[in-house]
C-alpha cells in the first residue's frame, strides 16, 4: 500500500489540484438548487427546482446577462481584427520601430488589472467622457488586443510559406492567396484569439467596475448581490454557462478528431 | 504588346511601378496603424495622466490642478505601506502554492495522463467558463464557520496551529488572510498550469530514457531533465499568477477581512468611494513600479543563470 502510494504519487497529487479546481463549480452546481433561507445562498436549505424554472426571476439579471454578452462580442470582433492585423504585420514584414511595437503588446499583460483600470479612468475623467457601453467597450477591446495578437502571431509564425509561394505560382492573386490559403491556415489561431478575448471579456471584472459607471454588466450584478443578497438564480446561469462551454468543447474535439481520421483515409 | 506602348505611355509606366513599390513599404505599418493607435490612446496615454493626476492637488469642488506635488507619494507610502507588504506577501504566497499544487497536475497531464489527457485539460480550463466572482463566493459556504473544512481542520489541530501562526482567527477561516491566499490561489492556477503544461509536453521522451540509462534515479532525472527544461514554464506561469494576484482586491474583498485588504482595495476605494484622485494615482503607480522591477528582475535572473 505504502509503495504503490510512493509510486503513484504524482498522480494522486495532480489529481488532489484538480479536485481543487473543481470543487467550487461543483458547489455552485449543487447550490443551484438550493432553497435558501434568507437573502444569501451560502448554506444549504432543502431541494428546489425553482430557480432553474425562472432564471430571469431576479430583477436587472438577465437585462445585465445580455449587456454582457453583448459587450463580449463587440469586443471580441473589435479585439480579433485589430489583433490579427498586428500579428501579420509583426510575423511578415520587417520595418522600423519592431521592438517599441512589441513591447507595447507586452506590456498591457504585464500589468496588474487594477493599474490599467484606474489610469483609464482618468483619462475618461479628464476628457469628460460618460462612463458606460462604450467606455467599457473601449477597455475590453484595450485589453483583450494583446492576447489576440500573441495567439495568432504563434500560429502564423509556424506557418510554412512555401504554401503561399505555391499559390503565387499557381498564378493566384495577392487577394486570391490570402483568403483562399493564408487566413484557412491561420484561422485557427484567430478562432484561439477570438474564443480567448470574449472568455476574456465575459468575466472581466476590475477594468469594468472603474469605467462601467452606472452601467451592470453580469460580473457587477454578482458584485453588487455579494453585498445586497445572492439569489439562486447567479449559480443557475453560473451552470448554464459551463455545461454549455464544455458542451462546445466536446463538440469541437470530437469534430476536429473526425476530420482528422477523413483526412488519414 | 510592349511594341505598341508609345514612348509617353513607357515613362508614365515608371511612376506607377514606384508607387507600388512604396505602398507595399507601407503595407506592415497600415496594418499596425488602428490597433497601435488602439493601445497608444487607451493604454499608453492613461499612463501619462495617471502620473499627472499623482502629481495634482485639489478637490472634486474646486478641481484638481498640477502642482507637482510629489509628497503625495511618501504620504500615500506611509499611509498605506502595510496593504502594499500584504498584497505582495499574500501574492507571492498564492503564487509558491500555485506552483506546488500545479506542477504535478501539469506533469500528470503532459506524461501520465494517456487518452485522458484532454479531458483533464478541459477540466482545468473548464472552470473559467463559471463567472470567477460566482465562484469566489463558492468559497464561502466551503469555508463556511461551522462547515465540514471547518470541523476537519479543528479535528486535526490544524486550525490551533495556523491561528498561533497569525494566519487564522480561532475557529474561523473566512474573513482570514488564509481565506483570502486560498481563494487567490484557486483563481490563478489555471495560468500556472496551462504554461507548465506547454513546457512540459516540449520534452522529448528519449531525454527521461536516456537519464534512466545512465542510471539517474527518477529524482535525479526530475532534478536534472525534467525540471530545468520546464524552467520557460515555471517562469511564465509564475509571472502569469504574481502579477494579477498581487493587483487583485476581488479575493480580499469577498473572503477576506478590514484585516486583510491589499493595496487593490485602497487603489479602489480611493479612486470609486473616496474619490481622492491623486493618492489613488499615486498608489496604482507605485505598483505598477514594484511589479514592473520585479518582474524585470525576475526574468533577469530566471533567464541567465537558472535557465543555462
Amino acid at each position: 500500500m505504502v509503495r504503490w502510494i510512493r509510486r503513484n504519487l504524482v498522480v494522486l497529487a495532480g489529481l488532489l489540484t484538480l479536485a481543487y479546481l473543481v470543487l467550487p463549480n461543483v458547489i455552485v452546481m449543487v447550490f443551484s438548487f438550493n432553497k435558501p433561507a434568507g437573502r444569501f445562498n451560502y448554506t444549504w436549505r432543502e431541494f428546489s427546482t425553482d430557480a432553474w424554472r425562472d432564471p430571469c426571476g431576479v430583477a436587472d439579471l438577465c437585462g445585465s446577462l445580455t449587456l454582457s454578452l453583448q459587450i463580449a462580442a463587440w469586443a471580441t470582433l473589435g479585439a480579433t481584427v485589430l489583433g490579427t492585423m498586428i500579428a501579420f504585420a509583426l510575423v511578415r514584414y520587417r520595418f522600423r520601430a519592431r521592438g517599441a511595437v512589441n513591447s507595447l503588446i507586452f506590456l498591457p499583460m504585464s500589468m496588474p488589472e487594477v493599474v490599467m483600470a484606474a489610469s483609464l479612468l482618468t483619462l475618461f475623467l479628464n476628457m469628460g467622457a460618460e462612463l458606460g457601453f462604450w467606455t467599457v467597450l473601449i477597455a475590453h477591446i484595450m485589453f483583450c488586443l494583446s492576447f489576440v495578437v500573441v495567439a495568432v502571431k504563434a500560429r502564423v509564425m509556424s506557418m510554412d510559406p512555401r504554401l503561399e509561394e505555391a499559390a503565387r505560382d499557381l498564378y493566384a492573386g495577392p487577394a486570391q492567396t490570402f483568403l483562399r490559403v493564408t487566413l484557412p491556415i491561420a484561422a485557427p489561431g484567430i478562432a484561439a484569439g477570438a474564443l480567448l478575448a470574449f472568455a476574456l471579456s465575459f468575466d472581466d471584472f476590475i477594468i469594468t467596475n472603474f469605467n462601467a459607471g452606472s452601467t451592470v454588466t453580469f460580473p457587477m450584478f454578482v458584485w453588487g448581490s455579494a453585498q445586497r443578497g445572492t439569489p439562486v438564480q447567479i449559480n443557475v446561469i453560473g451552470t448554464a454557462m459551463f455545461v454549455i462551454a464544455v458542451l462546445v468543447v466536446v463538440a469541437g474535439q470530437v469534430a476536429a478528431g473526425r476530420r482528422k481520421r477523413d483526412t488519414v483515409r | 504588346m510592349t511594341a505598341t506602348l508609345t514612348a509617353a505611355e513607357k515613362t508614365a509606366a515608371e511612376p506607377v511601378v514606384r508607387t507600388t513599390a512604396t505602398r507595399k513599404r507601407l503595407v506592415p505599418y497600415w496594418l499596425l496603424l488602428p490597433g497601435v493607435l488602439w493601445l497608444l490612446v487607451f493604454f499608453a496615454l492613461p499612463m501619462v495622466y495617471q502620473a499627472s493626476t499623482s502629481v495634482q492637488t485639489g478637490s472634486l469642488e474646486r478641481g484638481f490642478e498640477v502642482t507637482w506635488h510629489f509628497s503625495t507619494y511618501w504620504e500615500a507610502l506611509a499611509d498605506y505601506w502595510p496593504q502594499f507588504v500584504r498584497s505582495l506577501l499574500y501574492a507571492g504566497t498564492a503564487t509558491v502554492l500555485c506552483l506546488i499544487l500545479g506542477y504535478p497536475l501539469a506533469y500528470l497531464i503532459a506524461f501520465k495522463a494517456g487518452r485522458w489527457r484532454n479531458l483533464l485539460l478541459v477540466l482545468v480550463i473548464a472552470p473559467f467558463f463559471t463567472s470567477f466572482l460566482i465562484r469566489t463566493l463558492a468559497w464561502k459556504t466551503i469555508l463556511a464557520d461551522g462547515g465540514a473544512v471547518v470541523g476537519a481542520l479543528d479535528a486535526l489541530r490544524v486550525l490551533d496551529v495556523t491561528t498561533a501562526l497569525g494566519w487564522t482567527q480561532g475557529d474561523r477561516l473566512l474573513a482570514t488572510p488564509l481565506a483570502v491566499v486560498c481563494g487567490l490561489t484557486y483563481n490563478f492556477l489555471p495560468f500556472m498550469i496551462l504554461p507548465l503544461y506547454t513546457s512540459l509536453e516540449r520534452i522529448d521522451g528519449r531525454l527521461h530514457e536516456a537519464a534512466k540509462d545512465l542510471y539517474a534515479s527518477p529524482a535525479t532525472t526530475f532534478r536534472k531533465v525534467t525540471f530545468p527544461l520546464s524552467m520557460p514554464g515555471v517562469v511564465s506561469g509564475t509571472l502569469l499568477t504574481f502579477i494579477p494576484a498581487s493587483g487583485d482586491y476581488v479575493n480580499a474583498e469577498l473572503l477576506g477581512s478590514t484585516d486583510t485588504k491589499m493595496v487593490g482595495n485602497v487603489i479602489q476605494s480611493q479612486f470609486l468611494r473616496v474619490l481622492d484622485y491623486p493618492t489613488a494615482a499615486a498608489l496604482s503607480f507605485i505598483l505598477m513600479a514594484i511589479v514592473l522591477i520585479m518582474v524585470t528582475v525576475y526574468i533577469r535572473r530566471a533567464g541567465t543563470e537558472d535557465l543555462v
